[in-house]
């Protein structure tokens, strides 16, 4: 006798899960041009970056004073140089490796401990529950950046400090969310007919909660990239994160700032570089959460 | 009211306990001894014996920490190395620039949010609600160092119009004008996220309670529109808009950090920073601990707001 348990196992109600999605990401495509538009931008950033060593760009450390601070389009340097004369295209791109990555590897690391803890805070009562919630109120007791720059004083300044330390800043609010969801699911029917049937609870958990866990994650993910990528900026803007000659956004505005009157773009064009990429970022983000969540639909 | 009030402060014990743990932690976090890395390299056996003395890193890890618990209840935050000053005169004396400039930025967004966020929800889908979400998006994205130093380049260096930093002008200044004109840009940088996550939160509350039946009797019965808005509207909108400016509030004390080090304004964020960067343990601890503190007191504020608008919460 096989018993279906769950509506997420049936192939029949999958199919028009699948059809129902496609239809709803081609409605959101015609729009949402701004989304579409933004996923390309993001595309190519990845793409540059993951292809910044095989473009014919100069040595993004190479130093050449008596070149320094040229303005954009100038022979050679098609986006100028920096205050050593090193070229700012070259700088830019690879600095993109560094902030692509670091801003989705915080956020998957916060997003890997957060709904980790979320699921067993949700679903355990009792001790693991307590202790869970604790530790997430006292984290977000403290304000976000102020926590991480706490972390890194004590870690001592890098990129992989501040990484941490953005990672650690950044998983309570995954596990928050998750929990929600989870104890919302705790008490539906199908997780108790699961466990009358005699599931085991990493089965409960993996076939009947964690795939309803899958939209909501991936839209706070979505959104949360482009925080990571503000703050491990922020950190290196400080001087708390990347360390020189390594090119990174965050610190290349730091260190042009002292000559911003005369070469503005040494400023402005990181900064831009930032807010453009997180600003495709989110707009992914916000088209996901339309296309995910049932609630946004009649916006 | 007033057992809500108990309870709420014996709440804030296990707040405060970890906090003082993960402040703490932040000395003993980093591999190898904290002396050692206090005073580099160069230094001679004798000034690491007496620092570690004068830090009592001697003792067990709980032994410390419960010395170090039992100074900072009674205020003594140690000694800055780097200045050689105690730590918490010289952490309260930059705190007052940090209020000044989180409470005007306060001020700033709340102001500004509540009134975009208002005009957009009574005509919504209008040309101000549009660029109100465009620049809600924009605000969300922009790194605000960035946008520090831009307004700083535009206002001050190119029009001339404000000063580009610090907090008084070196020679004649110290009135109230002079600290207005420092104030202005650090103030708008800060504020400038936090206004347009207000104003939308505010739009569409406001949209969800002039939706609602008593808004359309008080129509009815002839109240005038602009009380019908504000009266009946926003006042009970208010609960989730006092969250959010709670939770901004704190938002802003942690990226007054950023602002101050682009304004060079003269708070706990630069000097925490400086800080860091000599690798001062106790001076940065003072720091964190003061700017944590508040930010517990601001969510404990708030909490007390709920209660005192909505009579319900107290009763769960």
């Amino acid at each position: 006798m096989s018993v279906r348990v769950a509506g997420v196992a049936d192939p029949v109600v999958r199919a028009a899960d699948t059809s129902r999605l496609r239809r709803g990401i081609g409605r959101a495509a015609r729009r949402d041009r701004f989304a579409l538009a933004a996923a390309l931008v993001l595309v190519g950033a990845a793409l540059v970056a993951l292809l910044a060593p095989w473009l014919p760009l100069p040595d993004p450390d190479a130093l050449d004073t008596p070149n320094r601070l040229r303005p954009p389009l100038s022979p050679g340097h098609r986006l100028g140089t920096d205050e050593f004369g090193r070229d700012l295209l070259a700088r830019l791109v690879w600095g993109a490796r560094v902030s692509l990555l670091a801003g989705v590897a915080t956020a998957a690391a916060a997003m890997a401990i957060g709904v980790t803890l979320g699921i067993l805070g949700g679903f355990y009562t009792g001790w693991v529950e307590t202790v869970v919630m604790r530790l997430t109120d006292i984290l977000m007791a403290f304000p976000y950046i102020l926590l991480a720059i706490a972390i890194v004083a004590g870690l001592g300044p890098g990129l992989r400090n501040a990484m941490i330390a953005i990672a650690i800043v950044g998983f309570p609010i995954y596990t928050r969310l998750v929990r929600g969801v989870v104890l919302s699911l705790r008490e539906r029917e199908f997780v108790e007919a699961a466990r009358a049937l005699g599931a085991t609870d990493p089965l409960i958990l993996g076939r009947h909660i964690l795939p309803h866990l899958l939209s909501p994650v991936i839209v706070a993910f979505s959104l949360d990239v482009g925080a990571k990528i503000l703050a491990t900026a922020g950190l290196s803007f400080l001087g708390l994160g990347t360390q020189p000659p390594t090119a990174d956004w965050g610190s290349m505005l730091a260190t042009g700032r002292q000559f911003v009157v005369l070469s503005p773009h040494v400023v402005l064009l990181p900064g831009l570089a930032i807010f453009v990429v997180v600003l495709a970022l989110n707009l992914v983000g916000d088209a996901l959460r339309d296309l995910l969540d049932p609630r946004t639909h009649e916006r | 009211m007033r057992r809500y009030v108990v309870r709420r402060l014996l709440l804030l014990v296990p707040v405060l306990l970890g906090v003082s743990v993960i402040i703490f932690m932040v000395l003993h976090l980093a591999p190898g001894d904290p002396a050692e890395i206090m005073l580099g390299s160069q230094a001679t056996q004798a000034d690491l014996n007496r620092l570690r003395a004068e830090l009592g890193l001697t003792e067990p890890l709980y032994v410390q920490y419960i010395h170090w618990l039992g100074l900072v209840a009674r205020g003594d935050l140690g000694r800055s190395i780097w200045m050689k000053r105690p730590v918490l005169t010289e952490v309260l004396g930059r705190f007052k620039a940090t209020l000044v400039l989180t409470g005007a930025a306060l001020v700033l967004s709340t102001a500004g949010g509540l009134a975009l966020g208002i005009l957009s929800a009574v005509r919504p889908n209008s040309l101000l609600d549009r660029l109100s979400a465009v620049a809600s998006l924009f605000g969300a994205s922009m790194p605000v160092f960035w946008l520090g130093i831009v307004l700083m380049v535009i206002f001050a260096l190119w029009l001339g119009w404000l000063p580009a930093s610090g907090m008084f002008a070196p020679y004649g200044g110290g009135d109230l004008r002079d600290l207005l004109a420092h104030l202005a840009l650090p103030a708008v940088t800060l504020a400038a996220a936090s206004v347009t996550i207000i104003a939308r939160l505010t739009r569409s509350t406001m949209l969800e309670t002039l939706g609602q039946d008593y808004i359309r009797t008080a129509r009815a019965k002839g109240v005038v529109e602009r009380a019908v808005v504000l009266r009946h509207g926003l006042k009970n909108a208010l609960i989730p808009i006092v969250t959010v400016v709670g939770v901004q509030a704190g938002y802003l004390l942690g990226g007054a950090v950023l602002t101050e080090t682009v304004f060079a304004w003269p708070g706990v964020g630069t000097l925490m920073v400086q800080g860091i960067l000599a690798r001062d343990f106790p001076l940065v601890q003072g720091c964190v601990l003061v700017v944590a503190l508040s930010f517990v007191v601001i969510n404990l504020i708030v909490d007390l707001l709920y209660a005192w608008l909505d009579p319900r919460i107290r009763y769960e």
